[in-house]
């Protein structure tokens, strides 16, 4: 059993969660994930580790509820726990001196490259970041992000915060006025990942991207996050989840990950009417 | 040898053969209660009086753990249920899973004398037997453990090879602590093997028994990844380590079409079932996608698993393509028979050469070749040929890939100093010695895909092996000289 300690708002859908699990804590290095899985019946699922402290043996989650299982964990309270938390997972980023750097989030995403941000950051790269969102109240960490960046940026779809747009439009003025950009990291959507691929490439910038392909085990042993890297067969979570963007079918995977959707849905609206009928039956 | 039945060679051979009691395949095919549920004491008792008691007992031989079988079968019959367990229990901890997994066909059954002219003893169905008989009473007695150590071992890996070789070496007195990447207990036992085969209240009741041993298990704990091997030297303290991490990495067949939603390696398919219990879905929240129509690759057990599991979530139609024939099929005969019992339909001498998908990338059929068998290969198989021209394809929606498995990396690259072959196996010698001082390993991660009673086999003697090993590190006074009093690590889980 795996404590929450502290649970914070971060927007109407997202969530940050301080977690007890002291062994992952003393191990995680950016770029790692968990698997979590919160009650006996319910599924595995990864998220990304934001942060870590040793001393108190935490873990720092970020995470956006989207379906059953994340909406699920937004109703624990500070003082429950979840069931099982295994990790860290994942080969960690590779931590390199480049020079310059753009990093991008898109949405709960930004949650998964900040831990980057702030490890280039240490390793002596100058940062420039980009934060997106649909709309203003899905943008988390802008302050951190800026705090470590040299220039940060801020864009939204429907232009209720920042630069109205997408990431990408954003990280074009930056190409066109900054040669030395040596590489950029991007976390977000699929769509947003691959037009950010689509566009370093024309600039030959070297792109890495994190995959959130749909994972059971987390651990290699089922192949159901197969992904195509430059035409080879490569498992997410213990080859990845960090790829060479301009090697990466996007396509595929978001057919993929299209895969229980409408089972998803019935997940989601079960819960739905369980806590519907919680709320009515009220004390039980 | 003494024998204990009067009756003559002859009579005992006219009786016949005794069947397991068994679901009739067209209820069973639509549940996952299990098939089988085994011989009662009058078959078992009709069954037992059906052994010569030879004089040379070749089922030992054939027994992989030499279980004294001649001994407990004459135990059967003196109705010594309780005492026949305890005999295979000697040589194998877990009888209740052995009599319903082991291939009895290959190994004690088939050398059995009767079997040269008769069908043999039904060796794993007394097995069994006599296990059900003491859990189904409550009548199991835990070993006294007479000695304690301060020797720590660390166990990687909860499967048939870690909970044998972690019970061993409670017994001895060590203390033994299990680590397990994933949230329960059991490897294949838990996630591969189907329920109907195996219920999980026999695996749930061994793994208390183990713990009740003394025996602590950590859940979700990723060797190489939560804590590396050499921090479960250096910093936890332990004596010695073995590695029963089996072979859980699925490989697929490279063919075009494996990306598309509704296919699937059998790990997967099975682990979401078993392990996610996705049968229940929506009770349980792991979705699975089961096609009307479809098909899974491969003939061992795994893919007879996956064939007859699908059945049982709603496919009409079940293929089952191999490229070799029927005889070749590596899976146990019984498994075969359940199978073909429950309507599936099985495509021999068939090769799948790409999986057929629509516009939004799901699958719709798979391509397949026909095969004629040619020459002997290594192996001693007549070796499959493709025929040209002979493409043809089947409709389905779903395609389960179960072509094989191999050990999973984790370890192997994050620990220095062990050998690993070509195959990503780890190189043992007969004591189930790795190439680094301290390690051992045992089960499908040093033979690859195996089967379950050579896993109990290896962590058997590999517990025998690190008993001696830590022996040997004992000095004059009794006291370790390995490093083990460290400072107490973090507890929470
Ligand atoms: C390596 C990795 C790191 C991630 N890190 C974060 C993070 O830090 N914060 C965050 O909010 N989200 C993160 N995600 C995404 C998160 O795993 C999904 O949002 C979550 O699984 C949705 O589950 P659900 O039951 O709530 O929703 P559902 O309704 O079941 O699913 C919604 C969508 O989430 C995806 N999904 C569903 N099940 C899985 C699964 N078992 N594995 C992967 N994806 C799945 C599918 O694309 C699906 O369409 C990460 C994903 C990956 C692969
Ligand atoms: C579907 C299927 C059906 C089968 N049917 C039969 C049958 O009928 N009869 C038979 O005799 N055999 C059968 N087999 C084969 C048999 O199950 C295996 O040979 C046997 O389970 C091997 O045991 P093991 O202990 O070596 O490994 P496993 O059972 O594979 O267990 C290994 C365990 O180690 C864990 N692990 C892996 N890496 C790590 C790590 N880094 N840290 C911590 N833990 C880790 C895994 O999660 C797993 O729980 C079948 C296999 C499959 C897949
Ligand atoms: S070989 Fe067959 S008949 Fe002979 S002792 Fe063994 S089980 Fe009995
Ligand atoms: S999630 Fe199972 S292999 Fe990656």
């Amino acid at each position: 059993m795996f404590l929450i300690l502290s649970k914070e708002i971060l927007s109407p859908t997202i969530t940050k969660y301080v977690i007890k699990a002291p062994y992952i804590a003393k191990k995680r290095k950016a770029g790692n994930f968990v698997m979590l899985r919160i009650i006996e019946n319910g599924e595995r699922i990864p998220i990304t580790i934001v942060d870590s402290d040793l001393s108190a043996g935490t873990i720092t989650l970020i995470v956006q509820a989207i379906g059953k299982t994340t909406k699920l964990l937004a109703t624990k309270k500070v003082g429950e726990a979840i069931l099982d938390v295994v990790g860290p997972l994942g080969v960690p980023t590779p931590i390199e001196f480049h020079g310059d750097v753009v990093c991008i989030g898109g949405g709960v995403g930004t949650a998964e490259v900040y831990p980057i941000a702030r490890a280039l950051k240490d390793a002596g790269n100058t940062i420039y970041s980009i934060v997106g969102a649909r709309s203003k109240d899905l943008i988390i960490l802008e302050n951190e992000m800026s705090k470590l960046s040299k220039q940060s940026y801020v864009t939204t779809d429907d232009g209720s915060y920042g630069r109205k747009g997408i990431v990408t439009d954003q990280l074009k003025d930056i190409l066109d006025s900054n040669k030395n950009i040596k590489a950029v990291y991007a976390i977000g959507p699929l769509p947003m990942m691959k037009a950010v691929s689509n566009l370093t490439k024309t600039y030959g910038v070297k792109t890495l991207v994190s995959l959130n392909a749909i994972m059971v085990d987390g651990t290699g042993m089922c192949g159901g996050c197969r992904v195509s890297i430059g035409g080879q067969m490569k498992f997410a979570c213990v080859d990845g989840p960090e790829f060479d963007a301009h090697l990466v079918d996007f396509d595929e995977l978001i057919m993929r990950n299209r895969t229980y959707i409408d089972l998803e849905k019935i997940s989601d609206e079960r819960c739905k009417r369980i806590e519907m009928a919680d709320a009515v039956g009220g004390g039980r | 040898m003494n024998t204990v039945n009067p009756m003559k060679p002859s009579e005992r051979m006219k009786l016949p053969r005794q069947a397991s009691i068994e679901q009739i395949p067209e209820e069973r095919n639509k549940n996952f209660l299990e098939v089988s549920s085994g011989l009662d004491e009058e078959r078992a008792l009709i069954e037992a009086k059906r052994c010569l008691e030879c004089k040379n007992p070749v089922c030992i031989e054939g027994c992989p753990v030499t279980i004294d079988i001649r001994t407990f079968i004459q135990l059967i019959y003196q109705k010594d249920y309780i005492g026949a367990v305890n005999k295979i229990r000697e040589a194998n901890y877990l009888p209740a899973i052995c009599g319903r997994v082991c291939p009895q066909e290959t190994q004690c059954e088939i050398v059995c004398t009767l079997g040269k002219k008769h069908e043999p003893v039904a060796i794993g169905k007394l097995e069994r037997f006599v296990a059900d008989y003491e859990m189904a009473r409550n009548l199991f007695v835990a070993p006294v453990i007479t000695e304690h150590r301060d020797q720590k071992v660390a166990i990687v890996g909860s499967g048939p090879a870690g909970l044998t070789c972690a019970a061993e070496l409670a017994k001895l007195g060590y203390k033994v602590t299990v680590f397990e990447a994933l949230h329960a207990v059991g490897g294949v036992l838990r996630y591969g093997i189907p329920e109907f085969r195996l219920p999980r209240t026999i695996l749930d009741l061994e793994t208390d028994r183990i713990k009740s041993l003394g025996v602590e298990i950590y859940t979700n704990f990723v060797i190489g990844r939560t804590a590396t091997i050499d921090e479960l030297f250096n910093e936890w303290g332990f004596g010695a380590i073995f590695l029963g991490t089996g072979a859980g990495t699925p490989t697929f067949m490279g063919i075009p079409g494996e990306s598309l939603s509704g296919v699937y390696s059998a790990n997967e398919y099975l682990t979401r079932i078993n392990l996610m219990k996705a049968y229940q879905f929506p009770e349980y929240d792991t979705p699975i996608k089961v096609g009307k129509e479809i098909a899974v690759i491969g003939g061992g057990n795994t893919a007879m698993d996956a064939v007859r599991t699908s059945l049982r979530l709603g496919a009409r139609k079940a293929y089952l393509i191999y490229r070799r024939s029927r005889k070749e099929m590596p899976a146990r005969e019984e498994e075969v028979h359940h199978a073909e019992e429950e309507g599936v339909e099985f495509v021999m001498l068939t090769n799948p050469v790409r999986i057929i998908g629509d516009a939004n990338g799901w699958v719709t059929g798979i391509e397949c070749q026909k095969m004629e068998l040619g020459e002997p290969d290594e192996s001693g198989r007549r070796k499959p040929i493709p025929i040209k021209g002979s493409e043809y394809v089947i409709p389905v929606q779903t395609v389960i890939e179960a072509v094989g498995q191999k050990p999973n990396p984790i370890i192997q690259s994050t620990t220095s100093g062990l050998d690993v072959s070509k195959r990503g196996t780890v190189v043992v010698n007969d004591a189930q010695m790795t190439s680094r001082e301290g390690i051992f390993a045992g089960g499908d991660l040093a033979r690859g895909g195996a089967t379950v009673i050579l896993a109990m086999r290896d962590g058997k003697i590999a517990a025998g092996n690190i008993h001696k090993y830590l022996l040997s590190k004992l000095d004059g006074k009794g006291n370790s000289k390995l490093n083990v009093d460290v400072k107490q690590e973090i507890k929470s889980i």
